[in-house]
């Protein structure tokens, strides 16, 4: 937990879920395990308040609980890390990603799923039910069957998968041993078997009184439906093992052409099911059943896609690869390979974009061959010795490059001794990541001042919207709503605008930075797990 | 103290450093001689292969090869050989730096801008509706309402407006420790389904009115025995009673069973911030 991750994480929490839990988690990932009693203790916060912010956590994934270091006997200690926090700037990405591919009723699925944590599959459907009623036209509505079957599909494709099992009371894992994951249990993609018949309900417009009695019915309406204590959570992984398709087909895409870029989406797609999430590539295809598979809207004739095959396998950027003769050809997606080739062109991207072009070329000038001399930088680069020397100093600054002594006596006589810069990708890229999260919480802290700032002004234009809004409903006059509009006046209209524009802007900017997170989480966390 | 080459092999008595002998003057550290070449500590802007000068090692300490150019501590000493980080003769070094770098450097190449198209702004407007619900769900835990400077005959009624059905979260506990549970007399007509331990979350605790809600309290269970299902409540506040640990600070009360029980129109203490009454399902505009 870096200081920036957990500023971020304390940025994300507040904004979701409030002032109380930010200062619980912040402090518990700053503090490691920690019982209920420290976390009182330490953070001032009242009992009840400490209390109801780690139910939150917990039931949302943030933190976990074990028993004691000291043995069974000992209180419960809570953990936090920052992974599951920062996903929560991924969210919005999931949920279209979802639309992509399953619709409408997909979509609200996951955002039920990501705004309460976890949920059992009968309240998912009955909820995603509802929303979807309220939102069609009069006289329909919608079946819950239908939601119950986009529900399957998603745990088919493993993008929902259920929870840990709930054990008795504290739980009987000890601390030394990882908490288990939700895939270690074999049921972990099973749909329950569940009766659930029914329709969305249409929310009536009716008075105050009412709404709240009907909401006390529906508390009582608690029928079993077969699927008690099965709670279902949201799979990361494996969005964002098809983040990491999407961005490898759209590289090929840009840097070859359409067709290579269906052929490699075809590969990745026969191979979704048979790939582990750690594996360096996919499993060896022949191109007989590349061919097959082809999408039957491209209709390319044999000997071509071989052609294809081999220009991917020979492209330096090495997406694909050659396993063997047999079948007419083995090929194989690097998929660690890729990811590396994707990191790198995101440092190559940033030096660009900050320090000009003639310093991006002597980064990947660098990146290319390792390790350099001054003299050797100015010539392959060709750029004139005064220039090449401030730029590399100003990079070497900014630490995107480092230098290594190489002596040629034992003294280190700078005199008798090599200097030769270099540029090493991961550890370039673990620092360029910490800039990106700090990227974040500067954009999140700026969105917030805005927002204090025109706090007043906000409130205002609330008000008048909700009194606009009443006064619709029960069937004012124009001029009446006309009157109503006056009361914000044109300069105050004009920063509500300028107001909206930047907020607006700043959020784009959150959703942009995010995607060159996970480039560069994924290639470190890709390095993590075959070195 | 930052260690120079000269000092990081004590045992060799002679170190040349790639200047002729008779530029080199001999210092004793520690017992030891090390021979280094005369800087002079005048000019700091003029290249330090021409200068000369004393040096002694227990009022400076030298820098570092890696530091580079040694900038900003007008010291002239340097340690590595000029020649091999090409600073020519003649040129000079850039200027020491003689305060902190600005805030907001100026940036000499300007950031692209965002980009636009369907898949942003939508992504955009589904971050800031996100956002608007978490605000609205029962996740959302509001710090304890600060004390305010008098105590107002209104409080009792205005804070149990913002009871709904949606701020109500029962947990599953089997999923939570033990001690994560929070005590709570549970509501009416509730409990033939509920758990008497699942207390409803998200409600503030104000202690200046303990003594009236139990008072209250009170009177509410003395009503709940006159209705038919009275022998189910008494089992639960039997239990309940048994395993309430803390019975002062816990104990939320129910306002809405309140408000109904009064004579007063509940309008009549709206001070204004509800003109118009609250549009909460209109989630289309988004939320800052």
């Amino acid at each position: 937990m870096t200081a920036q991750e957990v500023r971020l994480c304390g940025l994300l929490l507040r904004e979701h879920f409030g002032e109380v839990v930010e200062k619980v988690g912040t402090h518990l990932l700053r503090g490691g395990a920690q019982n209920l009693r420290i976390i009182i203790h330490e953070t001032g916060v009242p009992l009840d308040l400490v209390k109801k912010s780690l139910c939150v956590l917990v039931q949302h994934g943030a933190c976990v609980f074990s028993s004691g270091r000291k043995g069974a006997g000992s209180p419960t200690e809570y953990r936090t890390s920052c992974d599951r926090i920062l996903r929560i700037l991924r969210y919005p990405r999931y949920i279209y990603t979802t639309k992509t591919l399953y619709g409408d009723t997909g979509e609200l699925i996951i955002e039920e799923l990501l705004q309460r944590g976890h949920m059992t599959m009968s309240s998912t459907v009955k909820t995603v039910a509802d929303r979807l009623t309220q939102n069609m036209e009069e006289g329909l509505c919608m079946d819950y069957g239908e939601v119950s079957n986009a529900f399957s599909k998603l745990v088919e494709t493993h993008f929902l998968q259920r929870s840990t099992p709930a054990t008795p009371g504290t739980p009987a894992a000890p601390v030394s041993t990882a908490p288990p994951s939700p895939e270690s249990f074999p049921d972990c993609y099973k749909v329950p078997h569940m009766t659930l018949v029914g329709r969305g309900k249409r929310q009536l417009c009716s008075e105050d009184g009412e709404d709240q009695r009907n909401a006390k019915r529906a508390k009582m309406d608690s029928q079993a439906h077969g699927d008690e204590g099965i709670c279902w959570q949201v799979n990361f992984e494996r969005f964002h093992l098809h983040f990491r398709d999407q961005a490898i087909i759209s590289a090929v895409a840009n840097k070859l052409d359409q067709t290579s870029s269906e052929i490699v989406r075809t590969m990745l797609r026969m191979s979704e099911v048979t790939t582990s999430p750690t594996a360096t590539c996919t499993k060896p295809l022949s191109a007989n059943e590349i061919f097959r598979s082809l999408p039957p809207s491209y209709n390319i004739a044999r000997p071509i896609v071989d052609q294809y095959l081999t220009l991917l396998v020979d492209d330096p950027m090495e997406f694909v690869g050659k396993a063997g003769e047999s079948g007419g050809g083995m090929y194989v997606v690097n998929l660690h390979r890729a990811l590396a080739n994707l990191a790198r062109a995101t440092l190559e991207s940033v030096v660009q974009e900050r320090f000009g072009s003639r310093s991006a070329r002597i980064f990947r000038l660098l990146l290319r061959k390792r390790h350099l001399e001054q003299k050797q930088v100015e010539d392959f680069a060709m750029i004139p010795a005064k220039e090449a020397k401030d730029m590399l100093y100003t990079l070497l600054a900014q630490n995107l490059v480092q230098l290594q002594e190489i002596p040629k006596t034992p003294d280190f006589a700078p005199s008798r001794t090599f200097y030769l810069y270099t540029v090493n990708q991961l550890p370039t890229a673990r620092m360029l990541l910490q800039n990106c999260y700090k990227t974040v919480a500067n954009l999140i802290e700026r969105r917030l001042f805005e927002s204090r700032e025109n706090k007043r002004l906000l409130e205002k234009s609330q008000r008048i919207e909700a009194i606009l809004a009443s006064l619709q409903a029960s069937g004012a006059e124009p001029e009446q709503l006309t009157e109503v509009e006056e009361m914000i006046t044109a300069t105050e209209k004009q920063q509500l605008e300028a107001l909206r524009l930047h907020i607006n802007k700043l959020d784009s900017a959150e959703n942009q930075v995010d995607e060159s997170i996970f480039l560069l989480e994924s290639y470190i966390n890709s390095t993590a797990s075959t070195s | 103290m930052s260690r120079s080459v000269t000092l990081r092999n004590p045992k060799r008595r002679s170190c040349n450093f790639g200047v002729s002998r008779a530029d080199t003057q001999t210092t004793r550290f520690k017992g030891k001689r090390y021979q280094h070449k005369r800087v002079m500590l005048t000019d700091p802007d003029s290249p330090p292969s021409s200068c000369w000068s004393t040096w002694s090692p227990l009022t400076e300490p030298v820098l570092g090869v890696m530091a580079g150019r040694g900038g900003g501590r007008g010291r002239r000493m340097m340690s590595f050989s000029v020649e091999a980080v090409c600073i020519n003769r003649g040129e000079s070094l850039p200027p020491s730096i003689q305060q902190p770098t600005p805030l907001f450097p100026v940036m000499e190449q300007k950031p692209l801008p965002l980009t636009g198209g369907e898949e942003a702004e939508y992504l955009l407007a589904l971050k800031q509706e996100f956002r608007g619900a978490m605000k609205t769900l029962p996740f959302f835990i509001q710090p304890t309402a600060a004390k305010k400077d008098v105590e107002r005959y209104s409080d009792k009624y205005h804070s149990g407006e913002q009871t709904d059905g949606v701020t109500d979260w029962s947990p599953e506990w089997k999923r939570f420790p033990k001690e994560l549970r929070v005590k709570k007399p549970c509501r009416n007509g509730l409990s033939a389904v509920t758990r008497s331990d699942k207390p409803p979350l998200g409600q503030n605790n104000n202690n200046n009115k303990t003594d009236k809600e139990e008072v209250l309290l009170k009177l509410e269970t003395l009503q709940k025995k006159e209705e038919p299902s009275s022998e189910e409540e008494e089992e639960e506040e039997k239990k309940k009673k048994q395993e309430e640990e803390e019975a002062d600070g816990e104990e939320e009360y129910d306002e809405e069973e309140f408000e109904e029980e009064t004579d007063y129109i509940m309008s009549y203490f709206d001070n204004g911030e509800e003109f118009g009454g609250d549009s909460d399902g209109d989630m289309d505009e988004a939320v800052y």
